[in-house]
């Protein structure tokens, strides 16, 4: 079975940009809190829901809705509502990280598909087959923590589909437990679908020198021709006792294609492209390049490498938890 | 489209001298009614500027000897070309072929900011806004200018397009191809 390319689109344009280039499946989301990369300037609203699904079903690809913040106590409506308007526009599945989402919709959507979302951190057969057994979930995103046997062990206990990020920002920490960017923002990616941020965002260019805020801290300093940090919170430059470097991570961007080969043995169903903030240009060629990585792999022929460093962050890229070398 | 691992074309510095003199006002009156004419044919992109639709931007082509400040006046934009840093909340800089990359969708945005060719100062969500609200707009600088031509329209897109090749300046959206 070929895996499946699931690609971000963080507007209309970009989403006919991956189905053009060849992504079997899209994932994007309402233009509001529901959704957990509430960005200024994208999403979707209605009406380019109901037009970006009828397009993609033209091309015989699939669109997933992500509705996968936590509701506010007393805001469940807007949740709900998200739900019933992502089945009414045709979504192949709505992706949730919610229990009492997934409840709601298990009982009043049961027709329509659902995946468990990064947020929900599931990182156990256990736990993913309570979701499974629950509340009917076909797949999990698995949280940037795990390594590939550990995601093989997972997909032996399990018959709930796995999808793994395979490209992209990477979130160090299981993202739907991590708070730090509330600590300097007041804002996070479960409450608020943002981590860092833009609004909190801050850059200062001193005659080359570039310094990166956030929330008024500085999160990072680089100097001539070296390239520009977005401040994300866990990608930042600290001193702590008698260190001073990227004490999290350093801001470098996930590439696992060089291993598509052993996430497939492993057994995962379906890789995840991050980036729905990201341009049409950017998903075009990065589903261009997975797209082929997986027909080649499907062939028995052998992968394409060393694409897509140009565009990712601090141009340096990772293989992130699924080796375990990092820090 | 210009390969997007070639390096980005600067614009050739006696054409940018020439600018230093040139009088600002027609400039600023014809690309007021160009920049209106987009928000006609484009609803959309003011739309999704959302609550930034009244922000004042400076757009900022680092190889010329102006700027270009944008105030998009919920969907009645004016344009003021000036020489100096300008006035905006947000100010996105770099060398215009960069800047008219990202108009085309010839260049990712990000990738272009982490390499520093493009430079954010300012409100930074507003920038990043107004960036993402172009990058869906799909708009086509010369199928533009050449529908504001009239008559004309067929000469002036064919003259693009050979400045295109011979710059290597996205002038035009590129055609896209279905690969699946
Ligand atoms: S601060 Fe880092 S680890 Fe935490 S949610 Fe944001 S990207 Fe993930």
């Amino acid at each position: 079975m070929v895996m499946e390319i699931v690609c971000p689109a963080g507007t209309p344009a970009a989403l006919r940009a991956a189905v053009k280039a060849g992504a079997h499946t899209v994932y994007c989301g309402f233009n509001d809190e529901t959704n957990a990369r509430n960005f200024p300037g994208l999403n979707f609203n209605r009406e380019e829901m109901r037009e970006g699904i009828a397009f993609a079903k033209s091309h015989g690809a699939k669109v997933l809705v992500a509705i996968n913040t936590f509701p506010r106590a007393g805001g469940e409506e807007m949740w709900h509502r998200a739900v019933a308007d992502a089945e009414a526009c045709g979504a192949h599945a709505v992706i949730l990280a919610d229990l009492g989402l997934l409840a709601y919709t298990a009982k009043t959507h049961p027709g329509l598909r659902r995946h468990l979302s990064v947020q929900a951190a599931a990182a156990n057969a256990d736990m993913i087959n309570f979701y499974g057994t629950e509340f009917g979930v076909k797949r999990v995103v698995l949280p940037r923590v795990l390594s590939v046997p550990e995601i093989a062990a997972i997909n032996k206990e399990t018959e709930v589909e796995t999808e793994v990020f395979v490209f992209g920002g990477l979130c160090v920490m299981a993202e739907g437990r991590c708070s730090l960017s509330s600590y300097a923002t007041g804002r996070s990616p479960n409450m608020n679908g943002v981590c860092s941020p833009a609004s909190h965002v801050e850059y200062e260019d001193n005659g080359g020198v570039l310094d990166a805020r956030l929330g008024g801290y500085t999160i990072h300093r680089v100097g001539k021709g070296e390239s520009a940090p977005y401040p994300t919170l866990c990608k930042g430059c600290f001193s702590a006792g008698e260190k001073t470097g990227h004490l999290f991570e350093d801001p470098v961007s996930l590439n696992a294609e060089a291993l598509l080969p052993e996430l497939q043995k492993a057994g995962v169903t379906a890789l995840k492209i991050e980036g729905r903030q990201r341009s049409r240009s950017y998903v075009a060629e990065v589903v261009r390049n997975f797209r082929a990585a997986v027909d080649a792999l499907d062939a028995g022929r052998p992968l394409p490498t060393g694409m897509l460093a140009r565009l990712s962050e601090g141009q340096a890229t990772t293989t992130g938890a699924y080796k375990k070398t990092w820090r | 489209m210009p390969p997007s691992d070639a390096p980005i074309p600067r614009f050739p510095q006696p054409l940018a001298l020439g600018l230093r003199v040139a009088p600002l006002l027609p400039m600023s009156l014809s690309l007021t009614v160009y920049a209106r004419r987009i928000a006609q044919s484009h609803p959309g992109l003011f739309k999704r500027l959302g609550e930034y639709d009244s922000t004042p931007f400076v757009l900022d082509p680092t190889d010329l000897p102006i700027v270009i400040e944008l105030q998009p006046n919920k969907g009645r934009p004016s344009v003021r070309v000036v020489r100096g840093a300008g006035q905006g909340e947000a100010r996105i800089a770099g060398p215009l072929a960069a800047l008219l990359g990202l108009v085309h969708g010839a260049y990712d945005g990000d990738a272009l900011f982490f390499s520093r060719d493009l430079v954010i100062e300012g409100d930074t969500s507003a920038a990043l806004a107004l960036r993402n609200a172009v990058d869906d707009a799909e708009l086509d600088l010369s199928e533009e200018i050449a529908r504001l031509t009239g008559p004309f329209a067929a000469p002036i897109k064919q003259l693009m397009a050979i400045a295109e090749r011979r710059t290597g300046v996205s002038l035009s959206r590129p055609e896209e191809v279905d690969l699946w």
